[in-house]
């Protein structure tokens, strides 16, 4: 089997949940969902596809078609022209609620994160929203968030047509169950364990019989990773790009 | 309109105004910021469009911001933005937290002259629990829904004081070429004055060619325009130039301390080595 990095393993499994949509929006501090979209894109190139998606990644000016400034990504959002979104959190909760802003008391914190950039807004309208983290740990996955930046589910007088359909970290994949706003373990990555998912996760979740393993990335794309989206990502995220694909990227594989 | 010098265009930014400014990928103008740091303004009310990178950071390390309205403040890849971390921690700053199309639409609602502007989501959310002038009502026109009427969120308008941005290109009608990054004409739009650095200067009329009009704020809007080449360094301007990678990265270095956070302003506010 040919090596990969965690990265390329969590990118291709991305690029999966992501399926066979319009657009493919990406936000700030987003690399390995960057990598899953132009993932996805490169894809549907090979394929010779009529149904190659739109990508727009943040803080790019060659991977965006927006000609109406940075409100163009929430009005179309808002429209439902946005299928997938990646966000994030300092801490996720098992009910699906992210937390990008405190830890502690809001108005005297223990820790600060940057801020909720759009997750107040486009985690309620846009239907398939991926969560990833990569730091799998009982301080990251919580029990109850201290502060919810965007509620995982809401009532149902309120407007909402978007919300979590995944979460993916460095140990395995959840899928999210809406109807009951839980996750349950999908698979769990290569090298790791159920038991080792368990002792890290600090929310509760269901989980299978059997725990299937996340699939390897296949060779081929490893190399439309390290050949073709390596080169595109380095535009918006240069230091990840050297980080993670920096030999391959400047000697492609064949 | 066109400023003899730096100092002269910023005049108009006093203390205690709101200051409205753009995301770091959109032309900030940095020149301008660590003018206005040298010379000392304070108790600024800093609304970021709709987030902030050095900009906002270098402005809080200097004691010259008491009010802080954004939807994130972070150095991106280069890490957390220290000043801005440890300035919440202490209770240093009035910290406004808002949403990124939340923003947006404030300065919109400003743009049309309205009071407030709708917006979905953030219901349910602690951004909005910590909102007391963002206001709940019901969809008026969701009566007939068989669900009854939604809750919909109602946000004031946002009417800065003074806009700053770094763009590539003015004339000498005060007209300035934004390309398309749009969100600085909201920006110009909203606010009572918009203050321009750019490049250089353009010898025709932007206005006049096609091409070029169609991303251009006309001079209408621009109080003040400065010729500052690199205005954005070591931010990027699109189509212009990139990050200074090294550059965000000594900055994350030094600004994780008080101490060294002194040192780069010395070094690199102060002494002018680099405005």
């Amino acid at each position: 089997m040919t090596e990969f990095r965690d990265e390329e393993l969590l990118a291709d499994a991305i690029c999966r949940l992501i399926g066979d949509v319009r657009h493919i929006a990406v936000g700030a501090q987003s690399p390995i969902p960057a990598t899953a979209a132009l993932l996805a894109r490169e894809r549907a190139n090979l394929n010779d596809s009529a149904s190659r998606p739109y990508v727009s990644l943040l803080g790019s000016r060659d991977h965006t078609f927006f000609t109406d400034g940075a409100r163009e990504l929430f009005d179309c959002a808002g429209q439902g022209r946005v299928d997938v979104f990646f966000l994030s959190g300092g801490q996720i909760d098992g009910q699906g609620n992210i937390n990008l802003v405190t830890v502690g008391e809001y108005t005297h914190p223990k820790a600060r994160f940057p801020g909720s950039f759009g997750s107040a807004y486009l985690y309620y309208v846009v239907p398939k929203v991926i969560l990833f983290r990569t730091e799998h740990s009982r301080r990251t996955l919580v029990p109850k968030v201290d502060f919810v930046s965007a509620p995982g589910g809401s009532p149902g007088n309120v407007s909402r047509s978007g919300g979590p359909v995944a979460l993916i970290t460095n140990r395995c994949l959840f899928d999210f169950d809406r109807s009951r706003a839980r996750f349950r373990l999908a698979s769990v990555h290569p090298g790791h364990s159920v038991d080792e998912v368990i002792e890290n996760t600090g929310f509760d979740f269901d989980r299978p019989a059997e725990v299937p393993a996340t699939p390897a990335p296949s060779a081929e794309t490893l190399h439309l990773m390290r050949s073709a989206v390596a080169p595109m990502l380095a535009e918006v995220y240069p230091e990840f790009a050297r980080r993670v694909f920096g030999a391959a990227a400047a000697v492609p594989s064949s | 309109m066109i400023a003899h010098s730096l100092d002269e265009a910023l005049a108009p930014i006093r203390d205690g105004m709101m200051l409205a400014v753009p995301r770091d990928s959109s032309g900030a103008a940095m020149a301008a910021t660590r003018a206005l740091i040298r010379r000392g303004v304070k108790r600024l009310h800093l609304v970021t469009l709709p987030t902030s990178s050095l900009q906002a950071d270098l402005l809080i390390g200097a004691g010259a911001v008491e009010t802080l309205e954004t939807s994130a403040v972070s150095l991106g890849e280069f890490g957390p933005a220290p000043r801005f971390t440890a300035a919440i921690l202490a209770g240093a700053v009035k910290m406004r937290d808002a949403t990124c199309p939340a923003l947006h639409a404030q300065f919109q609602a400003a743009e049309k002259g309205v009071p407030f502007m709708p917006l979905r989501g953030l219901i349910g959310s602690d951004v909005l629990a910590h909102r007391p002038d963002w206001k709940t009502i019901d969809n008026p026109f969701g009566q007939d829904s068989p669900r009854g009427a939604d809750p919909i969120v109602l946000l004031p308008a946002l009417k800065p004081d003074v806009a700053l941005f770094h763009a590539p290109l003015a004339d000498r009608f005060g007209n300035v070429f934004i390309g398309t990054q749009r969100e600085l004409i909201a920006m110009a739009h909203a606010a009572q004055k918009t203050i321009v650095t750019v490049e250089k200067m353009h010898d025709g009329e932007l206005l006049r060619d096609p091409l070029l009009a169609a991303g251009t704020l006309p001079g209408f809007y621009v109080e003040a325009v400065a010729v500052e080449p690199r205005g954005a360094w070591p931010l990027p301007l699109p189509d212009h130039y990139g990050t200074d990678a090294a550059h965000m990265a000594e900055y994350a270095r030094l600004a994780a301390t008080p101490e060294g956070f002194a040192q780069y302003l010395d070094r690199y506010v102060y002494e002018r080595r680099a405005a």
